[in-house]
C-alpha cells in the first residue's frame, strides 16, 4: 500500500514533528534539570573563605602597681595618682624575684639600681622583659597557643614537654564525664568504706564548678568487687614489699578496662579514676618509677584516659584481726591524689614556672584564678582553630561534591557559627576572656553539629558511564524518532532549495 | 612584708600575632623512648564483614579471627566496631550452632562466649559503614555503634568479602567503591578522626581499593593485586565450607605471635603470606604514611598499650570532709522518679496527621501501563471516536 503524503499532509506532519521538538527542548529539558538537581541552600562561602586565613589578636590588660617607696618623688610626680590603699603581702625568700598569687596579682621585685636616676620610661623600658616573663606564665605564651593549635598545625615543638603536654590534656569538648571507681580484689578479707558523696562535694565539685565556664563535668562513682589488675607485682626482699615497676604500668589499664562499664549516654570523653585497695596477700604495693625508686604519691595516670592510685591498708590492721576488716578510706589524701591527676588531665601546666619565680600554692579549691584564664584562653584558641577548620573543610566538601543535598539547618548552623567565630576572634582582640570562650564555645557546637549532620552522606557518586547507563533507555527511544524527523526535514528543505537554485539558474 | 599604695600606672597591652595557614603536617621522630614515639594515645577497631549466606562462612570466620586477636592483644569492647552480618553461628546449615571456626576440625572456635556485634544483618550497609568512619550518624545512635575516636587515636579498619577492580559487594546488594572510601577518609583527615590508619583489606583485587587513597598517614595492605583473587584455605568436611582465605589465615598465625609488649614492626606483617603460600601476591601501599614502617610497632594498631605517667605532685588537702545533706525534716525522700518514656504512644499515633509526602511524578510503570490502555483504546476505536469520550 503506497501511502502517497500530499503536500498539506506533509506540511502538517513536519509541523507536528517541530511541535514535538519544540515541547520536548523547551519544556522538557527545563524540568528534567529541574527535578533532579539537588536542593542546596545558600552558605556564605566568601566569608568561609576570609576565616581560613585566620589571624588572631590575643590582648591580655596588664596593670602595673608601684609599691611605696620603689619610685623616687620626681618619679612618682610623673605619674597619675588615683587612691591609696594598704595591702600587706608576705613574701619570704631571699632568692624570689616574681611571686605569683592565688588570684591575679604577680609581685616582682627590682633592685634599687635599677630604679636609681632613671626617667619613668627608662623605668618601663627595664621592667617590660619582666613583665612580659610574668604574663607568659599567667596568661599565655607561644608555646601555649601552639599547642592549643596543634591538631591543626603538626609540628615539631622543640620539646617533649610539649608534646607531652598536647598528648595528655582531653581535646575541648563541651562536657566530660567524670567516674570514680574503687577496685576490691578482696572482699573476704577488706570490707573498703569509702564517702565517696562527702568527698566529691567538698574536694572534687567546687574545682568543677569554677571550671564550669569551659566545659559541663557530670561525676558518678562505683565499687568493683574481684577486680584484679593485669600485672602480677613482684616480691622485694628488701623492701618487704610488693613493687610494680614503671615498665608494667602500660598493661595494667586494658584488663581492667574491658570491665569498668560506663553509663554515659552523651559522646562525651570520659575519665576514669580507679583506687585500688591490693589484697592481703599482695600488701603492701608500691609502684616504682624507672629510676627504681619509691613513688609517694603511688599513682599514675594516662593520657587523655584517667588515673590509677593504689591505696595500701596493711598498716591498719594487724595480723591478728579477724577477716573481713572494716576500713575506712582517708578521702583527702586519695582526693589530693585525684584532683592532681584531674588537673593534669583538664590541660594545666605541669612544668616548673621560670628561675626565680615562686608560685603560691592553689588554695582549697585547687585552682587559682591565673590557671583558670590560662586554661581559658588556650581553650578559646582551639575552639576558635577547630572551628575553623571544621567550617572550611565542610565548606570545601560541599563545593567540591555538587550530588549533596544542603539543608535548612545545615546553612543556618554554619552562618551562625561563622558569625560566632567572628564575634569570638573580635572579643579576644578586646581582651573579654570570658565572652570570648563563650563565643568560641558556641561557634563549635554549631560548626560540629553542622558537619556531623546525619543528612549529609555522601553516597551520591556516580561515573559518568554510570550516568550514560541510566539516561540512554530513557531518552534515546524518544529522542531517535525526533531527531530523525528533523534529519528528514532538514534534508528536504535543502533538497528544495537545491532544485529552486536549480531553477532560477 | 610590703605595704603598696596603689598608684594608676597606665596600660600596658602585649598583642600576639598568629598567622595560622594549613601547613602540611610533619611527623616527630623521639628517637629518646619509645613513650611517646608513635603520637597516639587510644586505639580503635573498625571490622567489617560484608558477606551473609552460608558459603560465605570464611569471610566471618575471618573478621572474627582479627576481633579476636585485637581483644586479646588489648583493645577493649568499647572501641572496637564489630560490622558482621552474623547469619553462620545460628545457622541451621550449622553442625555445631554457636559455633564458629576458624581451623579444620574444629580446632578453634572464634565466636567463643564475649563476641560484641555492633551491627548485624541488615545493618550491615554501605551507608552504615560511611556513616561510622565519617561520623555522621544520628544522635539516637548508643556509644557502642559509634566511632569516638580523635585526633589521637589509631585506628584499624579490616574488611573482608566479595570484592572487584576498585569495589566492594556489600551483602550482595550493593557496592562501595574506591573513590568512595578514599573520600570518607579525607572526611576523616579534615576532621582529624584519626592519627594513623592501618588499612586491610582480603578480598579478590584487593589492591584496587587502596590505590584511590590520598590522605596522609595511611598504610594498606591487601590480599592480592589488580586481576587476581583472593583464594581460600581449606574446607572443613564435616562442616562442609570454606573455614578462612589464606591471606587471614596466615595474617591469623602471624599475629598468634605477638603479644602486648612485642617489639614486631610492619615490615614484618608485608611479609605475611608470600606468593608460595597464598597464591596471590599480597600488597601494601606506605607512601602516605609519614613514619618509616621500621619504626611501626604491630602493637601501635593491633593491640592497646597506654601511655603512662607517674604522678609526681600532690596537692594536699586538709580541710574535713562536708557532711552531704540529709534527708529534709520531714522524713520524705527527694528521690527523682525516673520512668521510662512511653514506647507506645497511642494517642500520639492516633491523632497525627499523615505526613505531607513530596509529589512525585507517576512511576515508569504506571506510565507504561496507561499507554497501553490509551494505544489499545485508539487503536480499536480510532481518534475520530474522541469527541465521543471528552
Amino acid at each position: 500500500m503506497y501511502f502517497l503524503a500530499s503536500l498539506s499532509e506533509r506540511r502538517r506532519g513536519q509541523l507536528a514533528a517541530l511541535s514535538i521538538a519544540a515541547v520536548v527542548i523547551v519544556v522538557g529539558v527545563p524540568l528534567w534539570w529541574r527535578t533532579t538537581e539537588t536542593y542546596r541552600a545558600w552558605l556564605p562561602f566568601s566569608q568561609i573563605k576570609d576565616l581560613s586565613k585566620l589571624q588572631l589578636h590575643l590582648s591580655a590588660d596588664v596593670e602595673v602597681v608601684f609599691a611605696r617607696g620603689t619610685l623616687t618623688p620626681e618619679q612618682q610626680k610623673k605619674l597619675p595618682l588615683t587612691q591609696t590603699q594598704d595591702e600587706e603581702h608576705a613574701v619570704d625568700g631571699d632568692n624570689v624575684k616574681v611571686y605569683i598569687g592565688q588570684r591575679r596579682t604577680a609581685i616582682l621585685r627590682i633592685n634599687a639600681e635599677m630604679r636609681a636616676g632613671k626617667t619613668v620610661e627608662q623605668l618601663l623600658a627595664v621592667l617590660k622583659p619582666q613583665i612580659k616573663q610574668v604574663l607568659q606564665v599567667m596568661s599565655f605564651s607561644h608555646t601555649d597557643i601552639t599547642a592549643a593549635l596543634s591538631d591543626r598545625v603538626r609540628f615539631n615543638p622543640g620539646s617533649k614537654e610539649s608534646m607531652t603536654h598536647s598528648m595528655r590534656a582531653f581535646t575541648s569538648s563541651p562536657g566530660y564525664e567524670i567516674t570514680f571507681s574503687l577496685l576490691n580484689p578482696d572482699p573476704r578479707s577488706h570490707r573498703l568504706h569509702w564517702d565517696i558523696e562527702g568527698a566529691v562535694q567538698t574536694y572534687i565539685q567546687p574545682f568543677l564548678t569554677k571550671l564550669s565556664p569551659l566545659a559541663n563535668f557530670s561525676i558518678d562513682s562505683q565499687m568493683l568487687h574481684y577486680a584484679m589488675l593485669g600485672v602480677n607485682p613482684r616480691y622485694n626482699n628488701d623492701r618487704g614489699a610488693f613493687i610494680l615497676h614503671a615498665d608494667s604500668l602500660a598493661h595494667v589499664i586494658n584488663p581492667v578496662e574491658a570491665r569498668l562499664g560506663s553509663n554515659a549516654a552523651s559522646s562525651n570523653p570520659v575519665l576514669n579514676f580507679l583506687l585500688y585497695v591490693p589484697d592481703a596477700q599482695h600488701s603492701p604495693l608500691y609502684i616504682q618509677d624507672h629510676k627504681k625508686m619509691d613513688v609517694p604519691s603511688n599513682a599514675f595516670h594516662s593520657p587523655r584516659w584517667g588515673g590509677i592510685m593504689v591505696y595500701n591498708v596493711k598498716n591498719l590492721y594487724g595480723p591478728e584481726a579477724e577477716f573481713p576488716v572494716n576500713i575506712n578510706i582517708n578521702m583527702a589524701e586519695v582526693m589530693g591524689v585525684f584532683l592532681t591527676q584531674l588537673r593534669l588531665l583538664v590541660g594545666m601546666e605541669s612544668s616548673p614556672p621560670p628561675p626565680g619565680f615562686l608560685v603560691a600554692p592553689c588554695g582549697s579549691v585547687g585552682l587559682a584564678d591565673w590557671e583558670l584564664d590560662r586554661l581559658m584562653w588556650s581553650r578559646s584558641v582551639e575552639n576558635i582553630a577547630t572551628a575553623t577548620t571544621t567550617i572550611t573543610s565542610l565548606a570545601q566538601l560541599l563545593d567540591q561534591i555538587g550530588n549533596i543535598v544542603i539543608n535548612d539547618n545545615i546553612a543556618q548552623q554554619v552562618s551562625s557559627a561563622v558569625t560566632s567565630v567572628q564575634l569570638a576572634v573580635a572579643e579576644l582582640e578586646a581582651g573579654n576572656l570570658g565572652f570570648a570562650l563563650q563565643y568560641s564555645k558556641e561557634t563549635i557546637l554549631a560548626s560540629e553539629k553542622a558537619f556531623f549532620d546525619p543528612s549529609l552522606l555522601h553516597l551520591l557518586y556516580f561515573p559518568d558511564d554510570q550516568k550514560f547507563a541510566i539516561y540512554i533507555p530513557l531518552f534515546l527511544p524518544m529522542c531517535v524518532p525526533i531527531l530523525l524527523s528533523l534529519l528528514k526535514m532538514a534534508s528536504e528543505a535543502r533538497r528544495r532549495y537545491r532544485e529552486k537554485q536549480a531553477k532560477k539558474d | 612584708m610590703y605595704h603598696i599604695k596603689v598608684s594608676q600606672f597606665g596600660r600596658s597591652i602585649s598583642y600576639f600575632y598568629l598567622r595560622l595557614v594549613f601547613i602540611s603536617p610533619r611527623f616527630v621522630q623521639n628517637s629518646a623512648g619509645q613513650f611517646f614515639s608513635s603520637g597516639h594515645t587510644n586505639n580503635w577497631a573498625v571490622l567489617v564483614c560484608t558477606s551473609r549466606f552460608w558459603f560465605n562462612y570464611r569471610h566471618v570466620a575471618n573478621t572474627l579471627s582479627v576481633y579476636r586477636s585485637v581483644k586479646r592483644l588489648g583493645i577493649p569492647d568499647s572501641h572496637i566496631v564489630l560490622m558482621l552480618a552474623d547469619d553462620m553461628a545460628c545457622n541451621h546449615r550449622n553442625p555445631k550452632p554457636a559455633t564458629v571456626f576458624s581451623h579444620k576440625n574444629m580446632e578453634l572456635n572464634v565466636y567463643g562466649d564475649d563476641v560484641e556485634v555492633d551491627y548485624r544483618g541488615y545493618e550491615v550497609t554501605v551507608e552504615n559503614f560511611l556513616r561510622v568512619l565519617t561520623g555522621r550518624l544520628p544522635p539516637s545512635t548508643p556509644r557502642s555503634k559509634r566511632l569516638l575516636s580523635d585526633d589521637r587515636s589509631n585506628i584499624l579498619i579490616y574488611l573482608t568479602g566479595h570484592g572487584g577492580n576498585g569495589f566492594l559487594k556489600f551483602q550482595d546488594s550493593e557496592e562501595i567503591s574506591n573513590v568512595e572510601l578514599a573520600d570518607a577518609f579525607e572526611q576523616m583527615w579534615q576532621k582529624r578522626r584519626y592519627n594513623e590508619l592501618l588499612f586491610i583489606i582480603d578480598t579478590c583485587q584487593g589492591a584496587s581499593m587502596y590505590e584511590r587513597f590520598y590522605s596522609p598517614n595511611i598504610m594498606a595492605l591487601a590480599s592480592s593485586q589488580v586481576g587476581e583473587d583472593s583464594l581460600s584455605h581449606q574446607p572443613d568436611l564435616a562442616i562442609g565450607v570454606h573455614l578462612m582465605d589464606r591471606y587471614t589465615f596466615y595474617l591469623l598465625e602471624f599475629l598468634e605471635d605477638i603479644h602486648p609488649s612485642s617489639k614486631t614492626n610492619m615490615n614484618d606483617l608485608f611479609k605475611v603470606c608470600p606468593r608460595s603460600l597464598c597464591v596471590s601476591t599480597p600488597g601494601h601501599r606506605t607512601d602516605l604514611f609519614l613514619r618509616n614502617p621500621e619504626s611501626v610497632l604491630i602493637t601501635d594498631f593491633f593491640g592497646s598499650v597506654r601511655k603512662v605517667e607517674i604522678t609526681t605532685e600532690v596537692l594536699n588537702l586538709t580541710h574535713p570532709i562536708q557532711r552531704v545533706e540529709g534527708s529534709p525534716v520531714n522524713g520524705e525522700s527527694h528521690r527523682e522518679v525516673y520512668s521510662y518514656v512511653d514506647q507506645l504512644p497511642v494517642s500520639e499515633i492516633i491523632h497525627q496527621k499523615p505526613k505531607q509526602k513530596d509529589w512525585h511524578p507517576p512511576d515508569g510503570f504506571i506510565l507504561g501501563l496507561w499507554t497501553l490502555i490509551l494505544l489499545v483504546f485508539f487503536k480499536t476505536y480510532g481518534i475520530k471516536h474522541l469527541k465521543h469520550i471528552f
